[in-house]
């Protein structure tokens, strides 16, 4: 945990870019629309990938982008609960009727891509996109943020 | 424990019903939005409600999930009929879960959420007895402390 050079600007210095639409986003990741035709000029600084939903509650930050493997009326919930952005379904999983009624409802973008999980995430680093949160502190499991 | 009079609403959550998990927390945090709760106070009553929903579909027959706002605090408090817990210290710990597979298909089970309950608490009480059942109350400050 020592010598990290600092996070924060270094990627955004180098690329230039402070964020991305999901219409970009929907390009870098050969991805379909399945809900939020009408939210794609949403802007995304930073995301969160996992397929622990309580990973998610306990991790992510509100406005991040989530990117994951489950495509289950769970990880909608869980993306409303935080305010999250979005939800990038990876590694072409298939969707179920309730899972996309349910993120229509409560308003929740979600794009399809047939990229597994490191390789989305890679693209949308590469972007500019960085972390929601850099790394999980042992201090961090004790206290509320 | 907050008087009668700062009830908002009683929500029923049955032993694992999986489909519909997560529900009372997209309800809660609806009704919380509607009453114009700073956005950050209600992301952390989202997170309580949906983990203590987990672990009454998870771990319970049935249970009830009731809700508080007094003028300076949100109490979440659930309590169920079902297996208790025999080790509360130890389910209390990062990683500790006696979860089967149906838990974990819905992207939990991985032993958070207990913790992510008490992580996203000011105030938090928990007591169980082995096979009749589990208590648990959770109160968030409206002004952070």
């Amino acid at each position: 945990m020592t010598d990290i050079e600092p996070y924060d600007n270094h990627c955004l210095s180098q690329c230039g870019v402070e964020s991305v639409t999901l219409a970009q986003i929907k390009e870098l990741l050969d991805a379909e629309v399945i809900v939020g035709d009408d939210k794609l000029d949403l802007e995304i600084k930073t995301a969160f990938g996992a397929d622990l939903m309580s990973d998610v509650l306990a991790f992510a930050r509100s406005g991040c982008l989530l990117i994951t493997g489950l495509s289950n009326p769970q990880s909608v919930r869980t993306a409303y609960a935080l305010d999250i952005a979005a939800i990038i379904v990876c590694r072409g999983k298939a969707l179920t009727d309730k899972f996309i009624d349910i993120a229509k409802e409560l308003g929740i973008p979600i794009l399809w891509t047939q990229y597994i999980m490191f390789e989305a995430c890679g693209r949308l680093y590469r972007e500019g996109i960085t972390g929601c949160v850099r790394e999980i502190l042992v201090e961090d499991k004790t206290s509320a943020r | 424990m907050p008087g009668d009079e700062y009830l908002e609403g009683i929500f029923q959550v049955q032993g694992r019903d999986f489909v519909d998990a997560g529900i009372v927390s997209s309800e809660i945090k609806k009704k919380l939005k509607e009453k114009g709760i700073p956005e950050s106070i209600i992301r952390k009553a989202a997170v309580v409600t949906f983990e203590a929903e987990i672990n009454i579909i998870s771990y319970a027959e049935q249970g009830t999930i009731q809700y508080y706002i007094e003028p300076d605090s949100i109490t979440i408090e659930a309590k169920d009929v079902g297996a208790g817990i025999e080790d509360i210290e130890l389910a209390l710990q990062e990683g500790y879960s006696t979860a089967d597979d149906s838990i974990r298909e819905l992207g939990f089970g991985a032993g958070m959420g207990l913790a992510n309950i008490k992580r996203f608490s000011d105030e938090f009480e928990i007591s169980s007895v082995p096979r009749e059942g589990t208590y648990v109350r959770s109160t968030i400050y409206l002004n952070g402390k």
